[in-house]
């Protein structure tokens, strides 16, 4: 069925396997209806896919270096799409960024531009001359552009700094979620879930993470529409809602208004013994805040995780593994395609089951109803027992009020299918996507701290002499050690998903961004200016971070940058030293005046040889 | 002007212009959010509607759009990769 080489069958393969996937999704809601019980669908649905995964990275397996950093710099455009799409999509994209819109509307919703927008940024300045400069990771770009161990190893802190913080969230994310579909203890499916992570990533590196992801992408994509636009036809919505939920949206507001949108005072929550975590809804849907704070409040949002996405370690080695300059330009835009599949439905889920929960015309509607009634609904059972759901009756008159029912954001997603009235199999499948999108973005960060440690550290500083032996068992020990430790902070529950997720676009804006970009746009930068850059914009942003987040030192924000934009100050600090520096210092040598010509051109050989 | 000179003058040109069009969809239009809502497009209040898809279908746009532009000015100056095609 499949002659010929791997690559030219891509189609095929991906096709066979989305039909597969289909056609499990039929087998699992025939089984259903014979009786098989919802606990044993969640455990078929997620040991299947993930079986699947572990698969395809043990056919990915190599002991080529090439093939393990860069998947041998053979990934179709579209494919590497879908791949970084998955890489993109993490826990907190699928499973909170509904959940998100739902509790902070139009608000919540600067993520979906600056996650979007991003993308602009990483093509037209970095990842085709990245591609180029034929790097095996982002380091290896800023070690080689400005040289010396010095700059290399200040990228790797950085790198790691960003990528730590945010693999922690998405370990915590696939625990949560093995954790409810297997019905086993958190902390036990913290580690399931790195079990799982860690099959797809170890044998293969990046050629093994490239394929799983593609994988993944087609399963969380099928996971999160497919109920979008069921609940829309079945509801009477309109057939597709993207397009037709306009009245819906103006209904919420009428719905806000009824009910009002009452902050509580978080003395009252406490008092109540709200779970932490948990919210209500006190944010208008679509209203647009009023005044010039809220817009620069949205903007500086914006600008941080533009600008982060443009940073971020994992993302950018993404464009390493295409065959050319033109496909990873083209490839960017395919990531994007693929991620404004997920990014523009998430409001649409937004809209639909907060008007589900809401509305009390519709039989799903639970605000303004009897408390007595809404606790003996099955679903709500089910999550309060969890203490992923909540009710306070503030006013003790026995009815539910918008602001006395508490959600924990990810529920928004894992919930809706039971909550509207869909079958089992849906929410299994929803479980699934989850867990793809949570695996497939915390093996992509896991393998850019590793191959960074790994070759940039240990290869390119420590030990040049290491056969390839030797390099890719470094590098698949420290796969292992560094999950293990993010499971290990993630088993602790520290911070809530997406707080974390925030602050690894900052982290890496701070230190990274600046650097990068001045290496391939301005020939002046030097390696004592991307040094000082790097240093002090970390060490600022840090210090604004601890200077303004409440659980440390909980100053007022200057300028409303708070601890979600602390970036925005590093950043800055960044540029103006580096640039100051630079200017200080004596111009780079025409060797790398030549090789920044280089870089500019798509033709050519690339900067750094194929095995390096 | 070498024709390496003249193909960054003209990659340089095409960055900005994709630039300013990314300002665009992603500031300008949420600076003035406030009055784009008492507008509405399908239904939607606009500035709830640019924020939910109206930005983000102009990116991907603008993402396809500069690829082909910066591809045609790598044939133009004969720095088109050739044979490792996609």
């Amino acid at each position: 069925m499949f002659k010929g080489k791997f690559i030219d069958n891509l189609p095929k393969i991906y096709g066979t396997y989305t039909g597969g996937f289909l056609v499990f999704i039929i087998l699992m809601a025939i089984a259903e209806q014979a009786g098989m019980t919802a606990k044993t669908i969640g455990i078929l649905f997620v040991a299947f896919t993930v079986c699947i995964y572990a698969f395809i990275g043990w056919m990915s397996r190599t002991v080529q270096v090439d093939a393990y950093y860069v998947a041998g710099r053979s990934v179709p455009t579209v494919f590497n799409g879908m791949a970084t799409a998955a890489d993109w999509m993490s826990g907190a994209s699928f499973v909170a960024m509904a959940g998100g819109i739902y509790f902070g509307g139009y608000t919540y919703m600067a993520f979906l531009i600056g996650w979007t927008g991003g993308y602009i940024l990483v093509s037209s300045l970095l990842a085709p001359y990245l591609r180029k400069f034929g790097c095996y990771t982002v380091p290896d770009f800023i070690g080689t552009r400005y040289g010396g161990n010095l700059a290399r190893f200040c990228a790797v802190v950085v790198l790691t700094l960003a990528s730590f913080t945010y693999v922690t969230a998405q370990i915590n994310a696939t625990g949560t979620i093995a954790a409810r579909a297997l019905s086993i203890p958190f902390e036990l499916g913290v580690w399931v879930g790195l079990v799982s992570i860690l099959l797809c990533s170890m044998l293969g590196g990046m050629r093994a993470v490239t394929w799983t992801q593609v994988a993944q992408y087609i399963v969380l994509i099928i996971a999160y529409l497919l109920p979008i636009f069921w609940i829309s036809n079945k509801g009477g919505y309109g057939f597709f809602p993207h397009l037709m939920l306009g009245e819906e949206v103006a209904r919420l507001g009428e719905l806000e208004a009824q009910f009002g949108l009452v902050k509580n005072a978080a003395a009252d929550v406490k008092a109540a013994g709200v779970p932490g975590g948990l919210k209500s809804i006190s944010l208008p849907h679509s209203e647009v805040p009023a005044g010039g704070m809220a817009a620069w409040k949205f903007i500086s949002l914006v600008i941080c995780m533009m600008v982060g996405t443009a940073s971020l370690p994992h993302i950018l080695m993404r464009y390493f593994t295409t065959p050319s300059v033109k496909a990873a330009r083209k490839s960017v835009a395919w990531s994007l395609f693929f991620i404004a599949l997920l990014y523009t439905s998430a409001p649409m889920l937004a809209t639909l089951s907060k008007l589900s929960l809401m509305d009390p015309n519709l039989a799903t509607g639970i605000i303004g109803k009897d408390i007595s009634a809404v606790m003996s609904i099955d679903w709500v059972q089910a999550w309060t027992a969890q203490k992923q759901a909540f009710i306070a009756d503030f006013n003790g008159d026995g009815v539910l009020q918008l602001n006395e029912w508490f959600m924990r954001g990810d529920v928004v997603v894992l919930s809706t299918p039971e909550v509207a009235g869909l079958p089992y199999v849906i929410s299994g499948l929803v479980a699934a996507g989850g867990m793809a999108a949570a695996m497939s973005t915390a093996d992509g960060l896991i393998l850019a701290i590793a191959n960074a440690l790994s070759h940039d550290v240990y290869y390119k500083i420590i030990d040049p002499k290491a056969d390839v032996r030797k390099r890719l068992l470094v590098a698949r020990g420290l796969l292992i050690v560094i999950g293990a430790a993010g499971a290990y902070i993630a088993s602790m529950r520290i911070t809530s998903i997406l707080g974390a997720v925030a602050w690894a676009f900052d982290f890496a804006m701070s230190g990274l961004f600046f650097p990068l970009v001045l290496g391939v746009w301005w020939k002046r930068a030097t390696r004592q200016g991307a040094i000082a850059g790097m240093i002090t914009g970390l060490a600022s942003g840090t210090a604004y971070l601890i200077y303004v987040y409440p659980k440390f030192m909980g100053n007022p924000a200057w300028l409303g940058i708070d601890h979600l934009r602390f970036g925005i100050i590093g950043a800055s600090v960044c540029l103006v030293v580096m640039v100051v520096v630079s200017l200080m210092t004596p111009a780079p040598d025409s060797s790398t005046q030549k090789m920044i010509d280089e870089v500019r051109i798509p033709t050519g050989k690339t900067i750094l040889g194929k095995q390096h | 002007m070498s024709n390496k000179e003249k193909h960054w003058e003209k990659t340089k040109g095409n960055m900005f212009l994709t630039l300013a069009l990314w300002f665009f969809f992603g500031y300008i239009i949420f600076m003035f959010g406030e009055s784009l809502n008492s507008a509405s497009f399908l239904g939607y209040p606009l500035a709830y509607y640019m924020c939910a898809q109206g930005s983000i279908v102009a990116f991907v746009i603008i993402l396809f759009w500069s690829a082909n532009r910066q591809e045609k000015i790598d044939e133009e100056c004969g720095f088109a990769e050739r044979g490792e095609d996609d």
